[in-house]
């Protein structure tokens, strides 16, 4: 990568206009058995804007992003310490119910994962977890959530085509559907684009535009141009001599591309390392 | 030219002579390394076979599978010639549910209902008590054990497969149908009063505990390990990106076994419950030592009976007319074409489930 610009934000506005603090990591660490994967971050994600992680691959930017809806939980031997707030709520503390928070704080993966079954079945699903059975509502909550990912022109005239048998990118779109429609606060996203060509990835990206309205998002991304493009404010991570992550800078992404405060950090954007 | 063409060249090459002209423009490794040889022909030839594994593999492996076919297609012929006489004599009578049920050597009079009988019961009552068992066996072993549990538990049911028929057999009579069967039977007896259903509850249930029901539970016992053990892989086959998409939803463990696993697996676990039946129809050592052995008609499951390989195993080599020894066969034969018809209606039932979803 040469010292190229790049490209910003289209709407450049983000960083100026206030919001209110989602969800705050606080001195989080995170352990695989004994190796420490992500070292003391401390880092806010504001409500309605998107925050994109960047850094090198293996810093730990996927193992933080798992750490905001306890995903990590799965793994056998990862343990978490500090505290993740949601809403001023520690989500790590006892007594909290983990099927609420990832019900509150939903996730897109890196490659499409949708279930084998019809499209519709895929969007209802978290309904019909939440023991919503009328077929009107839905119907309703379907069509506005395969609407809201750009995928309802697509399918609407057979929602009971296997979602297996849609497109790498309309396989993603589903997959935005269905964690939105059990209406999350916050929607994490892991690479989302990668699996997926550019004009998919374009598509993807419009949509996140339209969905921070509604939502807060977090992406992780390791195209540096995808985090300038779209996202409202940036953490760079990088890997520390202990083979940890740790954050280097956090701000708003015009200022992070534009006038990095640390070295390291205009190193990679610029392409120095990473 | 002429050195050219004695190169080992593949025999359809041979008069292709504008590529050999082509090749004769420049000097190759392989001229180096084959030199121009005064052997024959067919030296060349297995020459080029040899050095073009491809051939010989093909070969190999098309015979191994000929040998399957060829066998199968045996089996089936020899149980068709041999069964003539019996076949003749009895026509469709024999495997009639309706027909009389008599099974007398001495009069050269068989009917094989009863056998037959015995062989669905027996395998679907374990299949209903097996299958349940074995898959949540499957889902323990594969979504909640702990890390340090699940090596020996695997171990344990790959055990339980591994142990010979005889042993199961032998443990069923002394152990199993005493401790088990009989105080079942005798608690299970009091539904033969029962209008209607009552005839597969019909008592007693003989004092040794040799019985149809001690059959189909030593079956549910032989069969759980391998449809536990194949459901298991099925299930460890499925992509984590499944689980997580159905936790990140807001799904308990258990919806996500139940929504996502088990109908991700659906047609896997299928094809376990399959082979599962397969070794319940055909069992025949554990089940010719609990069964009882006895020809006589009646529904009951609290009652001795046979099962098709079971009767086989038992009379077989005490079979001297030709008749008997001819509707034995024909059991074989009913046994073969049963299992056969089974197995295509569920590969039939598996293809058809993954097609739908794909």
């Amino acid at each position: 990568m040469t010292q190229q610009p790049v490209a910003l934000n289209r709407t450049d506005k983000p960083a100026a206009v206030a919001s209110a603090t989602k969800m705050v990591i606080r001195g989080v660490s995170v352990y695989y058995k004994t190796f420490r994967a992500i070292k003391n971050v401390d880092l806010p994600v504001y409500e309605n804007r998107i925050t994109a992680f960047i850094g090198p691959s293996g810093c730990g930017k996927s193992t933080l992003l798992r750490t905001l809806n306890r995903m990590n939980d799965l793994i056998p031997g990862a343990r978490v310490e500090g505290k993740v707030l949601l809403d001023g709520e520690d989500i790590y503390a006892a007594g909290q119910d983990v099927v609420d928070i990832r019900r509150r704080v939903g996730m897109v993966f890196q490659r499409p994962n949708p279930f084998p079954m019809s499209v519709y079945d895929n969007v209802a699903f978290g309904l019909r977890l939440l023991g919503i059975r009328q077929k009107s509502i839905l119907d309703e909550v379907v069509e506005r959530s395969l609407r809201a990912a750009a995928l309802w022109e697509h399918v609407c005239d057979n929602l009971n085509q296997s979602g297996m048998a849609l497109s790498g990118g309309q396989q993603q779109r589903l997959c935005i559907a269905r964690a939105i429609a059990v209406e999350p606060e916050v929607i994490l996203m892991d690479e989302p684009t990668s699996a997926l060509d550019p004009i998919a990835t374009l598509t993807i990206e419009d949509l996140l535009q339209t969905l921070k309205e509604n939502f807060t998002i977090v992406i992780v991304t390791h195209n540096m141009q995808q985090a300038a493009r779209i996202s409202d404010y940036t953490a760079f991570l990088s890997m520390d001599d202990d083979r940890a992550g740790y954050l280097v800078e956090f701000g708003p992404t015009v200022e992070l591309f534009t006038n990095p405060k640390e070295k390291l950090t205009e190193d990679y954007i610029t392409g120095r390392f990473g | 030219m002429a050195a050219e063409v004695r190169r080992v060249s593949p025999p359809h090459c041979l008069s292709a002579s504008s590529r050999l002209s082509f090749r004769s423009s420049f000097k190759r490794f392989s001229d180096l390394l084959m030199q121009p040889t005064s052997s024959s022909s067919w030296r060349k030839r297995l020459a080029y076979y040899f050095k073009h594994g491809d051939v010989l593999w093909w070969t190999l492996l098309t015979l191994s599978v000929g040998v399957v076919l060829v066998l199968v297609l045996w089996i089936a012929w020899q149980l068709w010639v041999q069964s003539a006489a019996a076949r003749h004599a009895f026509g469709w009578q024999f495997i009639w549910p309706w027909a009389k049920p008599v099974w007398n050597p001495a009069l050269d009079k068989f009917q094989a209902w009863p056998a037959i009988y015995g062989s669905l019961i027996t395998a679907a009552i374990a299949l209903v008590l097996a299958v349940p068992l074995a898959v949540g066996i499957a889902i323990f072993l594969s979504e909640l054990a702990p890390e340090w549990l699940r090596a020996p538990l695997n171990y344990m049911v790959e055990m339980l497969a591994a142990i010979p028929s005889v042993v199961y057999g032998l443990w069923g009579i002394y152990v199993f149908l005493p401790l088990v069967v009989v105080p079942l039977g005798k608690a299970l007896a009091p539904l033969g009063e029962i209008p209607g259903l009552g005839v597969f509850f019909r008592g007693p249930v003989p004092a040794s505990g040799f019985s149809r029901l001690g059959a189909a539970l030593v079956l549910v016992i032989m069969i759980l390990p391998t449809i536990a053990a194949v459901s298991r892989d099925v299930l460890q086959a499925i992509p984590r990106s499944q689980r997580e998409a159905a936790l990140a939803l807001g799904a308990t463990r258990w919806e996500t076994v139940w929504k996502v696993l088990l109908p991700y697996g659906q047609s896997g676990i299928l094809g376990a419950i399959i082979l599962g039946f397969g070794r319940a129809i055909g069992e025949t050592m554990a089940v010719t030592m609990v069964i009882g052995n006895s020809a006589g008609g009646g529904y009951s499951i609290l009652r001795p009976g046979y099962t098709m390989a079971s009767i086989i195993a038992n009379e077989f080599a005490e079979a001297v007319s030709e008749m008997h020894t001819a509707a034995l066969i024909e059991i074989g034969l009913v046994l073969f074409v049963l299992t056969f018809l089974l197995n295509a209606l569920a590969r039939w039932l598996v293809v058809n489930k993954t097609i739908k979803r794909a």
